[in-house]
């Protein structure tokens, strides 16, 4: 456990101590801003035309939840370069030699790394808490979808960080790290598309696969077994094919 | 403390080390000497259980690499030939990662920090960040991780690679001062390092032992026939020879480099061969100075290590091209 601690800190002070991490979160901010923006601009302007009609909107519809799923499409952006250093500046630098000939298991080292990436992640959606939370101190939203939504994200990220670590240990090269990954999050992303064009048993599965589909019930409120499984096996097979692959890296060498 | 047995490791497409065999006793320093690409940082990747050996065993303070890794890597010290820093961490708080990394309890951290960075003399950069220190200093920096747990066992792959002559100089005092508490391996491919600072070499060669021996028999090796090196003024260099061949006990004179005798006026140089078990100075310099000549300069050229080593790995080469299908295999390392 101790090794575990120890080797997440030193990537979140790695994050901090670079302007990485300060970057990540300025970028965040700058887009999640806006879409923030827009989306209460549009909410004060249609709740007025509503009212007028005698009507009401609900801020958890109209503001949170786009804005949830918002958050998860940047976060998809941004991830890849969260995770693409992980492995990939240790191989080049040689300091993967001072972890693996440490006394230190590699589910340690992989386990360590992943959870300080999640912490880096947290950070970048705390700026969304913040912007959400000012919902609060102008109206009354419900705050158990807020929280769910942003369960969904940090399941969402936790998983596609681990497709990223994994990826991370195939290279040295921190871009063709972060490209591929970028790619594959994509790709991910963009699967449910195939059901709206294909009813046949196959295309259901492929589109099961996409990142996507799975978090909107969260950002509805609903927290499906089935989402959660999906998020969590997800995240396992990604950190146990990075075990796999720091593994081949002694043997191939 | 250190036992290898029969060690291979073959790459994709070389043989990087072919079944070497050593062992190394407790407190000993030895050197491990070789050309770039021998196979040194092959062995010791393999001791320090960063690669798994493809045939044979190597056990560390009793601990088989393959079978116990987490024992093996707490009893070791390892300084890769780049040191593993994090060019973004201060000096001590990368000495507190690595202790974390390695083991030593909570407690003791601040201590063993205190301690290796005087040992190791980077007390005044302690606070700096990693990325902003010379080389020398980050070399130093490698040094102290690889000793903060208290190690029985050091591996060390080329500690003064990078460094001028004085730091250099400094790192294997260094190295030296850390014998008695430590068993030590030290990869190298100067050999002066070895004669310093080591007790016993194992010289490689393309990825196989050639010899195994203390500093001193090596030199003792080369040093059954003595050749002197002589220089006389006041004569023709034939004159010289004449009557330097007529000393009793010499076999051969050489004329030293023509370039280089023409360059000196009336100088004669040579190198005077002895015959087996004769020591010829004193003759030699009754020879020249009876004839009425001006000795201008007499020593021994001992044999170096150098010369030796060179020897050792060159008739090793001769020996393979030998065997055409032998050398089709030699390996070459790359890192």
């Amino acid at each position: 456990m101790r090794n575990i601690f120890t080797i997440c800190g030193k990537e979140v002070r790695a994050y901090f101590a670079s302007p990485v991490a300060y970057l990540l979160m300025a970028l965040f901010g700058l887009v999640f801003g806006f879409f923030f923006y827009s989306a209460t601009a549009y909410f004060v302007m249609e709740g007025m035309r509503q009212q007028m009609g005698g009507g009401s909107l609900s801020v958890n519809e109209f503001v949170v939840s786009p804005l949830l799923g918002n958050a998860s499409v940047v976060g998809l952006f941004l991830i890849p370069l969260i995770s693409m250093r992980l492995f990939a500046e240790e191989k080049r630098t040689g300091t993967i030699e001072l972890l693996l000939t440490s006394p230190v298991r590699d589910w340690e080292i992989i386990l360590g790394k992943w959870l300080g990436a999640m912490v880096m992640y947290l950070c970048v959606i705390g700026i969304a808490a913040l912007n959400v939370a000012l919902l609060f101190a102008y109206g009354k939203p419900d705050w158990r979808p807020i929280l769910t939504g942003f369960l969904g994200l940090i399941l969402q990220g936790g998983c596609v960080l681990a497709i990223g670590t994994f990826i991370s240990t195939t290279t040295r090269n921190q871009i063709i790290a972060g490209a591929a990954t970028f790619s594959i999050c994509l790709l991910l992303w963009v699967l449910s598309w195939v059901s709206s064009y294909n009813d046949a048993g196959w295309a259901q599965a492929i589109a099961y696969c996409s990142i996507l589909t799975h978090f909107e019930p969260f950002s509805k409120g609903i927290i499906d077994t089935k989402d959660v499984v999906f998020y969590i096996s997800a995240i396992f097979l990604g950190l146990f094919l990075t075990a796999r692959s720091l593994e081949s890296l002694r043997w191939r060498a | 403390m250190i036992k290898v047995e029969g060690l291979t490791k073959r790459y994709a497409r070389n043989v990087a080390v072919k079944n070497i065999s050593f062992e190394v006793g407790k407190g000993e320093i030895v050197g491990f000497l070789g050309k770039n690409g021998a196979g040194k940082t092959t062995t010791m990747r393999v001791l320090t259980c960063f690669l798994p050996p493809t045939a044979g065993k190597a056990s560390v303070a009793g601990y088989d690499v393959i079978e116990q890794p987490l024992d093996v890597k707490k009893n070791i010290g390892y300084l890769p030939e780049t040191p593993p820093v994090y060019p973004e961490m201060e000096v001590a708080q990368y000495l507190a990662f690595v202790a974390k990394l390695k083991n030593v309890p909570s407690g003791d951290i601040k201590k063993r920090i205190d301690e290796v960075c005087d040992r190791t003399s980077i007390t005044s950069v302690k606070d700096t960040i990693i990325g902003k220190l010379s080389k020398g200093y980050r070399q130093r920096v490698g040094i102290a991780q690889a000793i903060i747990h208290n190690p029985p066992v050091l591996i060390l792959d080329e500690p003064t690679s990078g460094l001028d002559p004085e730091q250099q100089q400094h790192a294997r005092q260094l190295i030296a001062s850390l014998s008695g508490d430590h068993t030590i391996i030290l990869s190298t491919h100067i050999l002066s390092e070895v004669e310093q600072s080591c007790s016993n070499v194992i010289i490689i060669n393309n990825g196989e032992i050639v010899a195994v021996d203390s500093v001193a028999n090596l030199h003792k090796r080369g040093r059954a026939t003595e050749t002197v090196s002589i220089e006389v003024a006041g004569a023709t260099p034939g004159e010289v020879r004449q009557r330097l061949e007529q000393v009793p006990g010499v076999a051969r004179v050489v004329a030293k480099d023509a370039i280089e005798s023409a360059s000196r006026d009336g100088l004669a140089a040579f190198d005077v061969e002895c015959m087996e078990n004769y020591f010829l100075r004193p003759d030699l310099a009754r020879a020249v100075v009876q004839a009425g000549w001006n000795l201008m300069e007499l020593k021994t050229v001992g044999e170096s290590l150098e010369e030796i080593f060179l020897e050792l790995t060159r008739s090793e080469l001769t020996a393979k091209a030998e065997s055409k299908t032998e050398a089709k295999e030699g390996a070459v390392l790359t890192q």
